[in-house]
């Protein structure tokens, strides 16, 4: 019963958190790059939201700002990589210890700043998450800014830009041969990853009542950890685009439902992180050590005839 | 129509592994030219087409293409003049990607891509059509993913693209080698046809000189990173595959005897 009445939490932030996870999969999946940049990202967003909340911006201005300083966060990751030739995972890695200075900055030297409950117009509350109207509940209000998130890459990856930042994720060569300027495609893609890595941090701020400069620790593995899950269990179902989003937002929803069990079962909230780690370390082998165990040998085209 | 002006280029230079592969190349293409380029492993036929295509700055020289001077152009923004076809089925196309987003990719070769419709309902009634005449069927597996595809099936599928929307410059990199002979004949025949339909300037590399001397109305033999030897209409037809060698034991005093040339 006491598991049951404290479902609606974790389904909450697993929505919010699914945003980010959308923000992993553009990178780690279409891009096919490790972008550690959403560490830092995801406390920046929050930082800037509450921060601009707090001197009087409304809601929308505060989250769309938030959403920019995410895309800067991804532009920096974006030049270190493409114009300065720094391996893509070292670019996310300084990126994000730079914003480490800058968050603190955002937040006038402050490790956290809390939003005083009820005086702002925030959108999401984990006290509403149960015994509100439904309008005004968190689950409903983060389902709507997923399902528009879905809607819009959705439209945006069907574009000739979209598709060209697929080509650059598929085959980098490729790409280069079609005319597709592969620097631009990895900036412009990491830009969209980090701004929507920065919304949900904003209304995860919203949704905690504070935003922390820890905020982002570990959430590329939670980030990870949501798209592999999501591919494990609804990855055979369908190969739409719109789904596979979706699938990565369930698999955000299972972790942190299943995080809240394993906390209700007594388990010490600060081993979740190694948990979590060692699960994603385990599913990324797995296709690794398929090939290298379980493969059978693939036949090529044939002898070359020279 | 291709210009190249005394091409060098150096690999690795200054260290253990310094390699000059292009050693002052000039060559002259004319319109609707259809070269074919042999030479031994390492002569520099890849680079010359790399550097055609704009994979990496030449040290030395001058590249035209239709006139325009492209020695500076970075790859991307040469694309729009060429269309390219690799030994390896798999470099050629994005393997996680439709059979018609590919073609849609190819379409837009050049083009400056924002945020259009990545493929629409015509294009795709066009893409059946081009797709139809290759015989492979492919016409009806549109939205399947390309790694699904034979190697033969995607070297015809890259051709298709490379020829899509017509290029100042076709480059065939040894495009049929990946392929078992019965496949390979199939796709030089799909390329002797689009080349002619279309009336397309190429330069073909193969390792097989019966294919040299068969396809094409020129033939350049390549060795240590200039052409050793260039001969086009009449007396290229009467060519031997003998007489091949022949020019490839003078040029290299013998060193050619355990070379794959030799098989063909
Ligand atoms: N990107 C590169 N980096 C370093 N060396 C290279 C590079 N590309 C080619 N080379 C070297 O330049 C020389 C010419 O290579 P190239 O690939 O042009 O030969 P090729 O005539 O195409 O031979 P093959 O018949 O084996 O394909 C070789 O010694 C090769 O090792
Ligand atoms: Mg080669």
């Amino acid at each position: 019963m006491k598991f049951i009445n404290a479902l609606p939490g974790p389904v909450a932030q697993g929505l919010i958190w699914g945003i980010m996870a959308i923000g992993v999969y553009i990178t780690y999946k279409v891009l096919d790059l490790a972008d550690l940049t959403v560490d830092g990202t995801m406390a920046t967003g929050g930082a800037v939201c509450i921060m601009m909340m707090q001197s009087g911006h409304s809601v929308g201005v505060s989250l769309f700002v938030a959403f920019l300083a995410g895309m800067a966060a991804g532009l920096v990751t974006g030049l270190f990589h493409t114009a300065m030739g720094i391996p893509a995972i070292l670019a996310g890695i300084l990126t994000q210890l730079g914003l480490y200075s800058v968050n603190l900055r955002i937040m006038d030297q402050k490790a956290n700043v809390a939003l005083a409950f009820g005086k702002y117009n925030q959108i999401v509350s984990l006290r509403w998450v149960r015994d509100v109207p439904f309008y005004q509940n968190t689950i409903f209000v983060s389902a709507i800014f997923v399902l528009v998130l879905i809607a819009v890459l959705y439209w945006f990856f069907g574009t000739d830009l979209g598709c060209a930042i697929r080509a650059t994720g598929n085959n980098e060569n490729m790409s280069r041969a079609q005319g597709i300027n592969t620097n631009t495609t990895k900036l412009v893609g990491l830009m969209l990853s980090n701004g929507i890595v920065a919304l949900s941090s904003a209304l995860y701020a919203q949704y905690q009542g504070f935003a922390d400069v820890n905020a982002g620790r570990g959430a590329i593995v939670i980030g990870l950890a949501a798209v592999i899950i999501g591919n494990v269990i609804f990855g055979k179902i369908s190969r739409n685009f719109a789904f596979k989003l979706a699938s990565v937002v369930l698999g955000a929803i299972i972790y942190w439902v299943v995080y809240q069990v394993v906390i209700t079962a007594g388990l010490n909230a600060n081993d979740m992180k190694l948990i979590s780690a060692l699960v994603v370390a385990v599913f990324l082998a797995v296709p690794y050590l398929k090939r290298k165990y379980f493969s059978k040998p693939v036949k090529r085209g044939g002898a070359s005839n020279a | 129509m291709l210009k190249m002006e005394g091409v060098w280029k150096t690999f690795n230079a200054g260290t253990v592994n310094e390699k000059t592969a292009l050693s002052g190349l000039s060559l002259e293409l004319k319109e609707g030219d259809f070269v074919t380029v042999i030479g031994g492993n390492g002569a520099g036929k890849s680079t010359m087409l790399n550097a055609v295509a704009g994979v990496w700055p030449v040290d030395e020289g001058k590249i035209f293409i239709d006139n325009v001077d492209v020695t500076k152009l970075p790859e991307h923004k040469r694309a729009k003049y060429l269309g390219r076809v690799f030994q390896d089925p798999m470099t050629g196309t994005a393997s996680g990607m439709q059979i018609e987003e590919n073609l849609a990719l190819a379409a837009r070769r050049g083009d400056f891509r924002f945020l259009k419709k990545g493929i629409t309902h015509k294009e795709r009634e066009y893409y059946r059509e081009r797709l139809a005449k290759l015989g492979l069927g492919l016409e009806d597996r549109m939205t399947t993913k390309v790694r699904l595809l034979s190697g033969g099936q995607r070297q015809a599928l890259t051709l298709l693209m490379a020829t899509l929307k017509k290029p100042s410059i076709l480059l065939l990199d040894e495009h049929t080698a990946a392929l078992d002979p019965k496949t390979a004949a199939k796709v030089l025949e799909a390329t002797d046809r689009v080349v002619e339909e279309n009336h397309l300037t190429t330069l073909m590399i193969t390792h097989n000189m019966k294919d040299a001397i068969v396809h094409g109305n020129r033939l350049i033999m390549m060795y240590d990173g200039h052409i050793i030897y260039d001969v086009a209409g009449e007396e290229k037809k009467r060519l031997k595959v003998a007489d091949l060698l022949e020019k490839f034991e003078q040029a290299s005093g013998g060193e050619f005897a355990n070379d794959r040339m030799m098989l063909a």
